[in-house]
């Protein structure tokens, strides 16, 4: 099985927000990180790929299986960890681990007293006075221990301060160790994603703008600096997006090498990071 | 073996750590048959993602410095033509700049380096 996650032809439509068709594949064994400005749709895809919510069409499949059928066997394989308060307020960590524990078949006591150690979590204190940060650890330990294949992290960095940003970071790398573990995470902290990624999905407005390696993104996509005389409408073709100053242009491109066919040494090509490309991308209106 | 990595550079990670590698076998330091760490730790070890290193020791691969055996890892292949040519041109050129700047001690020209190596090259 080679894709953990596959998403085909799936849509939903809400009253403000569509997700018009989507077919995104996540890489068993590798960490796919989902970017995208705030509204581009995240979260609607995580809770799709956690049957949160269903599709108006089309099929969500997780480790080659349907909800529909087999719903108790995904979540068993699945640490979900996600942005909020998942927990009942009142109750502290103890309390949880109790309810929580048995639900799963393969719950390792032993590792969950590790993450709380690690995480530095008091266990007898309820959920509602720990801190964002903390609820965010919380949620990871539990999410941790019961040795799941696949987890799918929504914003796990959002609350975080930057050391412990690096720590979980590290503690991500450590669980893709042996090749089998699956990570998906969303965010728009894209500092994070540019050290452990190895997939980029992008959403943008409801829709999959690409899902590559990261490799591949920087090999397409290049921030193109020049005088604005250069700009006519057949060179703006090999831009996304144009941005023009008294002192010049600055524009983005998914087509580095028509860039340097079309201006030769007459710009300046730069890598563009993951934020320049969400950035330029959305100022532009659709993507068909 | 000590691979660093600059973020700042304008060479993608993937051939900061290719050329790193390839420069310590080429200096000696990593020896035939040597075992390179598995993708996954180097990964881990230099905070990448797997598929920057993966891409890494491809190019090493294809370039023939190093080969994979499934479910072991990789190491350091035989040293093939190409690689002791590419091993020979680096002496070549450090025995040359050492030429260049004992001439230019005594100010001798390009012109006159050339002539030199004419001469001594037909002889």
């Amino acid at each position: 099985m080679e894709h953990v996650i596959d998403l085909h032809n799936v849509s939903k439509t809400y009253k403000d927000f569509s997700i018009p068709t989507m077919n995104l594949q996540v890489k068993q064994g590798y960490v796919t990180g989902l970017i995208g400005a705030n509204g581009a749709g995240k979260s609607t895809t995580i809770k799709l790929m956690m049957n949160l919510i269903q599709p108006d069409a089309g099929d969500v499949k997780v480790f080659g299986q349907d909800y529909a059928s087999h719903e108790k066997a995904i979540k068993e394989r699945i640490g979900f960890v996600y942005d909020g308060n998942v927990f009942f307020e009142g109750l502290n960590l103890k309390d949880i681990k109790r309810i929580v524990g048995p639900a799963y078949k393969h719950w390792n006591d032993q590792l969950f007293y590790q993450y709380v150690e690690m995480f530095e979590l008091p266990l007898k204190k309820p959920i509602k006075t720990f801190s964002k940060g903390m609820q965010m650890k919380a949620s990871l330990a539990i999410a941790l221990s019961h040795e799941a294949e696949l987890i799918i992290m929504d914003e796990p960095t959002a609350g975080l301060d930057p050391v412990f940003r690096r720590e979980l970071l590290d503690l991500l790398q450590d669980l893709m160790l042996d090749g089998k573990r699956t990570i998906l995470f969303s965010t728009h902290i894209t500092t994070d994603l540019e050290r452990i990624a190895d997939y980029i999905a992008f959403l943008n407005r409801g829709e999959l703008v690409f899902n590559q390696t990261v490799h591949e993104v920087s090999e397409t996509y290049a921030l193109v600096k020049g005088g604005t005389d250069l700009l006519d409408r057949d060179t703006e073709k090999s831009f996304v997006h144009v941005q023009r100053a008294a002192t010049g242009f600055e524009a983005l491109t998914d087509n580095v090498n028509a860039v340097r066919e079309v201006f030769g040494s007459s710009v300046m090509i730069e890598r563009a990071t993951l934020e320049d490309i969400m950035f330029y991308t959305k100022g532009r209106k659709s993507y068909a | 073996m000590q691979i660093l990595i600059s973020n700042s550079s304008k060479e993608p990670i993937y051939e900061q750590i290719a050329n790193q590698v390839k420069s310590s076998i080429l200096a000696g330091e990593l020896e035939e048959g040597a075992a390179l760490p598995s993708i996954r730790q180097l990964a881990k070890d230099l905070h990448i993602s797997v598929i920057t290193t993966k891409r890494a020791y491809e190019e090493l691969e294809k370039a023939g410095f190093i080969y994979s055996v499934v479910g072991k890892g990789s190491f350091v292949a035989e040293q093939n033509l190409e690689v002791i040519r590419e091993k020979k041109l680096k002496v070549i050129e450090e025995q040359l700049s050492a030429v260049i700047s004992n001439s230019r001690e005594i100010g001798l020209s390009l012109e006159e380096m050339k002539e030199l190596l004419d001469i001594l090259y037909r002889e």
